[in-house]
């Protein structure tokens, strides 16, 4: 279990300050995929980045705190400012770009070893023991032996999948880890990744703008909108039982083969974390908004059991 | 029939490496595409990275030299020898849209100082008929000159950006824009807005489209003709609706089935992955074979010939009607 008290994240930038992640406060269930999902700017890698305890100028967490459900080595607790004692053993990170992550100038199985080593075991040990654990991920054990460069996208993507999961860390934090690959590489990547959860019972947090991926692969979903969390649950609630018209609009605006109905896009976009805003933060882009809307923030409330929505008029969604 | 676009035998090889280690990609190899037609077509390119996509693009607005073969847009030699079509022309016929609107804009200058260059310089417009040019180009993208005039890239959403860099396009009043990858850079809630404005624009403008992309659902949306690429080579070209609704040839239907939907699940079966895309460039037979269900000894020698369905598509495959009879008996 992860809990999330009132997490306000902020970054300084010369104009001032501005809150990218605006009051978060949850409790994510450990042992599944939790989909994080909302448009660019939203908050979403920045609420990761706080989870992995990656607070480094610009980013600063301003007020809130995080609990990771575990205790530290020495009986102390768990915060972000410790959480990087951890890395890897108990909460690990796949990036994106597993090109701009790897150094390309290394073999891969060095960078392997790099943070493996900290219990300082023999070298060749540890090699084995990395190889017998790509093997059984059913990717080729010689792929480690390998430069970054010598390896496809979508090879060097598993084998970021491969760290990530080595020590059976208790959570896996993972930031559109497919977003750069064609479909059927993402595919594979993916079902990889749904079959580690499945053996080690792992949590993901799995941030991604494709509801399409979201579906195939998460158990909850998250979905944030200009630095708030809109509607939290079940995926299969989320995207059967919607409570919020921004959900909505995200699983509905765009096409699927076979269905012939005209989409239409949404007018506007998110406002501008900058101004000083007031009322629900999706008003001004909303089919059901009101003059309540305007003036008065909706709460994050659970409206049926286990199902969390931020908007007044969640009966007519 | 107007020919809107047409390839001849078009050939592409890019060399990598030093004088030890030389490697060489057939980017594109033997592409024949033919699309005529007197109405508007949108006409859609699809097909993973590395399928040659962008590299035929980049031959159609001549900024790549194709290594053989030729190419001919609405009637003119564009590419192959001998093309040397009168630039002015060219550009009257063919404009581009680019995959990120803050790369294709430069940070330092104002956005409509490219509008104007634009009707400036090509159309040979004067000041006053410029501005009515922009002022109708904009206009028909959704914005108004007014709110895009003396504003830096920064100050665009990438939609509404994208909206300038296609207004841009549309001064010219081109026959055919070819768009790369024009709204992967831009979020599903504005994505539509991009994807119906190329509709409009093929009723109101008369403006034919080479959408390139990787994103088959809006392929299916907006497209009448789509192309499959495959490392260099066209697998499979016709009618959009039939292909992506009943795909033939096996690797359309590997890539129709690897989408992720939001309303149908994967089956949970791991496959193999290829990872000898360097090599699969310089096969002989079909490009295809080492991940084909199908495949059989003809498939490693003999490069397969477009077979012609009886929807009027062509599928590059030995087996185009064994994949047929496949299809049925799932059905």
């Amino acid at each position: 279990m992860i809990r999330l008290n009132n997490i306000v994240a902020t970054y300084t930038t010369v104009r001032g300050q501005v809150n990218a992640v605006d009051g978060v406060d949850l409790t994510l269930p450990s042992g599944k995929i939790i989909g994080v999902a909302g448009e660019s700017g939203c908050g979403k890698s920045t609420l990761l980045k706080v989870i992995y305890g990656d607070l480094a100028y610009p980013l600063s967490l301003k007020s809130g705190s995080v609990q990771y459900g575990f205790d530290g080595s020495n009986g102390y607790e768990v915060t972000t400012r410790n959480i990087q004692e951890y890395w890897f053993k108990r909460i690990s990170y796949i990036p994106q770009s597993s090109m701009s992550s790897l150094n390309p100038v290394i073999r891969i199985r060095k960078q392997f070893i790099d943070f493996v080593g900290a219990d300082r075991r023999k070298k060749s040990e540890m090699l084995d023991e990395i190889r017998a654990y790509v093997k059984s991920l059913d990717l080729p054990p010689e792929a480690i032996d390998a430069y970054p460069h010598q390896l496809s996208g979508g090879m060097r993507q598993r084998i970021m999948v491969a760290m990530g999961t080595f020590f059976n860390p208790d959570i896996i934090l993972a930031d559109e880890p497919t977003t750069a690959l064609d479909v059927v590489v993402q595919k594979g990547i993916l079902l990889l990744l749904m079959d580690i959860q499945e053996q080690m019972k792992n949590t993901i947090l799995f941030v991604s703008h494709d509801m399409g991926v979201h579906h195939q692969i998460t158990h909850k979903m998250l979905i944030m909108y200009a630095a708030k969390v809109v509607e939290f649950g079940d995926s299969d609630d989320v995207f059967e039982a919607t409570l919020h018209p921004y959900t909505r609009m995200l699983t509905e605006s765009l096409p699927t083969i076979g269905d012939d109905h005209v989409r239409e896009g949404v007018a506007g976009r998110p406002p501008s974390l900058w101004e000083d805003l007031q009322g629900c933060r999706f008003a001004a882009r909303c089919p059901l908004v009101t003059a309540l809307c305007r003036t008065q923030e909706p709460e994050l409330i659970e409206h049926r059991p286990g199902h969390f929505a931020a908007c007044h008029h969640t009966e007519k969604v | 029939m107007t020919t809107v676009l047409k390839t001849e035998n078009l050939k592409k090889t890019y060399h990598f490496g030093g004088l030890v280690s030389r490697v060489k990609i057939n980017a594109l190899d033997d592409v024949n595409l033919s699309v005529e037609s007197d109405r508007p077509v949108i006409i859609s390119l699809v097909g993973e990275s590395g399928s040659g996509k962008t590299t035929l693009a980049k031959v159609m607005l001549r900024l790549v030299e194709p290594t053989a073969g030729s190419a001919i847009i609405y009637d003119q030699r564009v590419a192959g020898e001998g093309a040397k079509p009168d630039k002015r022309e060219f550009l009257s016929t063919v404009q581009p849209i680019f995959q990120n609107p803050f790369e294709a804009f430069s940070a330092y200058r104002t956005v409509d100082a490219y509008l104007q260059r634009t009707a400036t310089r090509i159309k040979q417009l004067n000041a006053a008929d410029s501005v009515m040019a922009m002022e109708e180009a904009l206009a028909s993208v959704g914005l108004k000159y007014a709110d895009v005039r003396g504003k830096y890239p920064n100050q665009f959403s990438g939609g509404e950006l994208q909206r300038v860099s296609i207004a841009r396009a549309l001064i010219l009043h081109p026959k055919i824009i070819i768009a790369d990858e024009p709204v992967s850079m831009i979020d599903a809630s504005l994505r539509m807005n991009i994807i119906n404005l190329f509709l409009s624009l093929k009723q109101q403008y008369n403006t034919s489209f080479l959408y390139i992309t990787h994103d088959l659902a809006t392929a299916y949306y907006v497209s009448d003709y789509i192309a499959v690429m495959y490392r260099g080579t066209i697998v499979e070209f016709g009618n959009a609706r039939g292909i992506l609704t009943r795909p033939q040839h096996p690797y359309t239907q590997l890539l129709l089935d690897s989408i992720a939907l939001p309303n149908r699940k994967w089956e949970r079966k791991r496959f193999a992955a290829s990872d000898i895309e360097t090599k699969e460039f310089q096969f002989e037979g079909c490009r295809f074979r080492n991940r084909c269900p199908l495949a059989e000894d003809i498939c490693k020698h003999q490069r397969p010939k477009p077979v012609v369905q009886e929807d009027g598509r062509e599928v590059y495959c030995h087996f185009a009607e064994k994949t047929n009879i496949q299809l049925e008996s799932i059905k």
